[in-house]
């Protein structure tokens, strides 16, 4: 039986595994590579690293990262943020990377999906959706980590995306995440029952009954976590960020974790496989 | 030593399958060199991308006789993915064309209903293998037991025409699938040994050990 898989998520930023709240005010959390290998070493399914600042400054800097962990760590490693061509993304498949994940290239350039499915086949390429719930109710599409408002409809552009051929959909709920209040349950359903692709749901997981619920539903095929894990890293492990880019603060003073109650990948397995969800152990 | 040539047909991941035969000590070179692969002691066919693209770029470097040629001489080839579906004789899909015709069988690409369900195609998942009726005590997954998750990413599957190529299957959504085959000479896997965690890597150790390359 297939396994629903969960999937730790490292926001990079320079030499930094970074996290904001909203995807804004990111936070020095450590080096990328201790967590990337504790995150394996504790069953991960598959890793994303994303470049979340590469879009806005047009750059990539996360190919020496990937080298490095896909030297070690055997487990999918997807890449994303600031690939805006085929030689972006061949450039990184190159280094390491088994997927790639487009955002803000395929909104102002849709071919950009079908010309690469049809290169690299579809299961290489994974769309992140970062949507907006609007004051009406209607869910919109943003680019650039949530700051650039392009008025699209997230479930028509969803359905777009499967028709040009990629392999999967990662739907970013940006109001919920970083807050920890669980995931955007009608949002990711909504999505998952129009594509016929899987769909990875991300942000709000602030505890592993949040990821028990997500993936209960039965629609989403995984699960996508970042503070939850990284807070128990920062809690359990000497952690230390570089101070060249980004506010280290936050690691320094130890803070508390508010709504989050921090736990390990294995806690939230078994947590799923006590109600019944198949996942790998 | 033995030398082992990953073969490079300009797409997708090759990173990672040159990682696990470093890990375990195979002696492996990325190449898209007719020459290379003429001289190999043992090839690994590995593969992400389109099925099409793939054996166009083959037959454009001119690499897709020389592998027929040294299989055919007895060499062992590990194919990966995208690589077991080239070894096989064709795809079903329209205008998909010939493959390198090692193994007798079709690739066929999931449903995307299958009684009246909705099956997600590509298959993303870690997911099971189990035992058809060859043993596998002797082959690459010696140290596999029953029923252990392996990393699976496709949209197709290949259906060999003799059953005892069959070395396991898998089901996904209620499909069952042919998810590795043992055939003479050649091993290949639909799974991803390199993205499995260290199970995955204890393939390519026992593969090579089969085959006396380390």
């Amino acid at each position: 039986m297939k396994a629903l898989r969960i999937i730790p998520r490292l926001d990079i930023k320079g030499p930094n595994l970074v996290k904001g709240i909203h995807l804004e005010g990111l936070r020095v959390l450590g080096k990328p590579a201790d967590f990337a290998k504790f995150y394996y070493e504790e069953g991960a399914d598959e890793l994303l690293f994303m470049d979340v600042v590469a879009s806005l400054y047009e750059r990539n800097s996360l190919h020496d990262i990937i080298s490095e962990t896909a030297k070690k760590i055997f487990i999918p490693i997807t890449v994303g943020g600031g690939l805006r061509t085929i030689k972006d993304i061949k450039d990184v498949l190159r280094v390491g990377a088994d997927k790639i994940c487009l955002n803000t290239a395929a909104i102002n350039n849709p071919n950009l999906i079908k010309e690469a499915s049809r290169m690299f086949g579809s299961s290489t390429i994974v769309i992140a959706i970062e949507a907006i719930k609007e004051a009406d109710g209607k869910y919109l599409a943003y680019t650039d980590n949530g700051r650039e408002y392009t008025g699209i409809d997230v479930f028509e552009w969803a359905q777009k995306i499967d028709e040009l051929g990629a392999g999967e959909i990662v739907i970013t709920s940006v109001d919920k995440e970083g807050t920890g209040q669980g995931y955007d349950l009608d949002l990711v359903t909504k999505i998952s029952n129009l594509v016929s692709i899987p769909v990875i749901a991300h942000g709000g997981a602030g505890n592993k009954e949040h990821i028990v619920d997500v993936l209960s539903k039965g629609v989403v095929s995984s699960a996508m976590i970042s503070s939850l894990f990284h807070y128990h890293f920062i809690k359990e492990n000497e952690s230390k960020g570089s101070t060249l880019e980004g506010n280290v603060e936050f690691l320094n003073q130890k803070r508390n974790f508010h709504t989050f109650k921090p736990c390990r990948i294995i806690d939230v397995k078994n947590s799923l496989i006590e109600n019944k969800i198949e996942c790998r152990i | 030593m033995k030398n082992v040539i990953i073969i490079d047909y300009q797409l997708g991941n090759l990173y990672s399958v040159k990682q696990a035969c470093d890990t375990v000590g195979i002696n492996a070179k990325i190449s898209c060199q007719k020459d290379d692969i003429l001289n190999a002691d043992a090839l690994i066919l590995p593969g992400v991308g389109a099925f099409n693209e793939a054996m166009s770029n083959l037959k454009k470097l001119n690499l897709d006789e020389a592998i027929i040629q040294k299989v055919k001489s007895g060499i062992p080839i590990f194919g990966i993915c995208l690589g077991l579906q080239l070894l096989f004789t064709e795809s079903e899909e329209f205008e998909a064309g010939k493959g390198l015709d090692l193994i007798s069988g079709v690739i066929k690409r999931f449903p995307e209903l299958y009684q009246n369900r909705k099956i997600r195609v590509p298959q993303i998942a870690w997911n099971t293998i189990y035992k058809h009726d060859q043993d596998w005590k002797k082959t690459a997954l010696k140290e596999i037991k029953n029923n252990e998750f392996m990393y699976f990413i496709h949209s197709y599957y290949v259906e060999p025409i003799d059953k005892n190529n069959i070395l396991t299957q898998t089901n996904y959504d209620g499909v069952e699938f042919c998810s590795s085959v043992n055939y003479q000479n050649i091993f290949a896997t639909q799974f991803h040994p390199e993205k499995s965690s260290d199970k995955g890597i204890s393939i390519y150790k026992n593969w090579a050990l089969i085959y006396n390359l380390i």
